[in-house]
């Protein structure tokens, strides 16, 4: 793991991974949006609007997977003093906040037709707001310092402990009644028996692909921008 | 213990700390963060002051054959299998509701027994199915086809 805490083995790491990232993500982005928006059926109860599921469900898993890495890179960036940990939080916190944003948009806008309201206070869309607040958090106190490298140690602290509320958006559908229904998708043995028909379910893994593969690519992106600044600005004060 | 040690001992109980505090906070709030009432909660909890005009949410399934139609006014029975409430409501209801639907009405329990909504709201399930593919599970038997054995 500490092999690409290196900056330099980490530029090599993200020279081929980045493009690469990136193509995939074209390659599964296409097919998606074909079977999302045009061969696969509308849903017996929500008609065509069960298509935002294709964009909404994938954000939601990326919002999730982003914090969670970033959380890993905050207990190492205080444990280890890894610089690259923290400049990685700094990259991805944005990243991270759009996605959130997408998957909160997305489902209001399938709110109003479904449930036949934008937004209700249950526990799973209170729990994903919290998310994106606490992205936002993180992304003001990185900047809160005068000193950034202190603003990174101070930004760590909140991803480490924000990490509670990803249990929390997990279970919030089972703990407590919710107006938002529980997960479809239970493992991986749910796979072959779904509870989203086999043609819904193809456009929904192709974009979960493709948003993951995206959000690879651009946090490589990112981390690398993130690296370059740092060294010029260090360079700069001597 | 060296540095390094002494963060991980504080990052984990700074973790435990914060994840007993969420607990404790979700467990004593458990009551609002439960986004609506069951059938059984509103009847069986005599003791809780459901009853008397508060504004609280009822979540259920509709029985079938319970929905009358009256100008805006709807009048249907929503149930979990255990015990029945009727409802009423008076205004435009989502396109998704409809007998066997699961629905949250927010309003109150009046002392008649009856729950007087001033909005209803779908709640839809984690089944996603083209409408042949659900036409031919009717057939033989869809989820939502429980509210049927719904007492009545």
């Amino acid at each position: 793991m500490f092999r690409f805490a290196n900056p330099a083995r980490f530029k090599t790491l993200s020279r081929w991974l980045t493009p690469l990232s990136f193509t995939l993500a074209v390659v599964l982005l296409l097919p998606g949006l074909y079977y999302g928006l045009y061969d696969s059926p509308p849903d017996y109860q929500q008609h065509d609007s069960v298509r935002i599921m294709y964009v909404h469900v994938p954000a939601a898993w990326v919002a999730m997977m982003a914090y969670a890495s970033m959380g890993v890179a905050a207990a190492v960036h205080l444990i280890w003093k890894h610089l690259l940990a923290g400049l990685y939080i700094r990259a991805v916190a944005p990243v991270g906040a759009i996605f959130t944003a997408i998957c909160l948009v997305t489902g209001s806008l399938w709110g109003l037709p479904t449930w036949g309201t934008w937004w209700v206070w249950d526990a799973r869309l209170t729990s994903v707001l919290v998310l994106f607040f606490l992205y936002i958090g993180i992304i003001l106190l990185d900047r809160a310092y005068d000193n950034p490298d202190r603003g990174m140690v101070a930004s760590s602290w909140l991803a480490v402990i924000g990490l509670i509320n990803l249990p929390i958006i997990k279970f919030s559908v089972d703990w407590w009644n919710t107006l938002h229904q529980p997960a479809s998708l239970t493992s991986f043995s749910k796979l072959a028996d779904p509870s989203i028909h086999p043609d819904m379910l193809r456009p929904l893994l192709l974009m979960a692909g493709a948003f993951t593969a995206l959000f690879i690519g651009l946090a490589l992106t990112r981390t690398n921008i993130a690296i370059a600044q740092r060294r010029k600005m260090t360079h700069e004060r001597v | 213990m060296n540095r390094r040690q002494q963060r991980i001992t504080a990052i984990s109980l700074v973790l435990l700390g914060v994840a007993c505090a969420a607990g404790l906070t979700l467990f004593a709030l458990r009551d609002n963060v439960t986004f609506f009432l069951t059938p059984t909660d509103l009847v069986s909890a005599s003791s809780r002051p459901f009853a008397g005009g508060k504004t609280i949410r009822l979540g259920g399934l509709v029985v079938y054959g319970t929905v009358e139609k009256n100008g805006l006014l709807t009048k249907f029975v929503v149930t979990d299998m255990n015990e029945d409430v009727p409802v009423e409501h008076e205004g435009i209801m989502p396109d998704l509701f409809r007998e066997g639907q699961g629905i949250v009405a927010t309003g109150t329990y009046d002392p008649d027994g009856v729950f007087r909504a001033s909005q209803i709201l779908a709640k839809h399930d984690e089944e996603y199915m083209p409408p042949e593919v659900a036409k031919t599970l009717e057939k033989y038997g869809h989820p939502g086809d429980a509210a049927q054995k719904g007492t009545p």
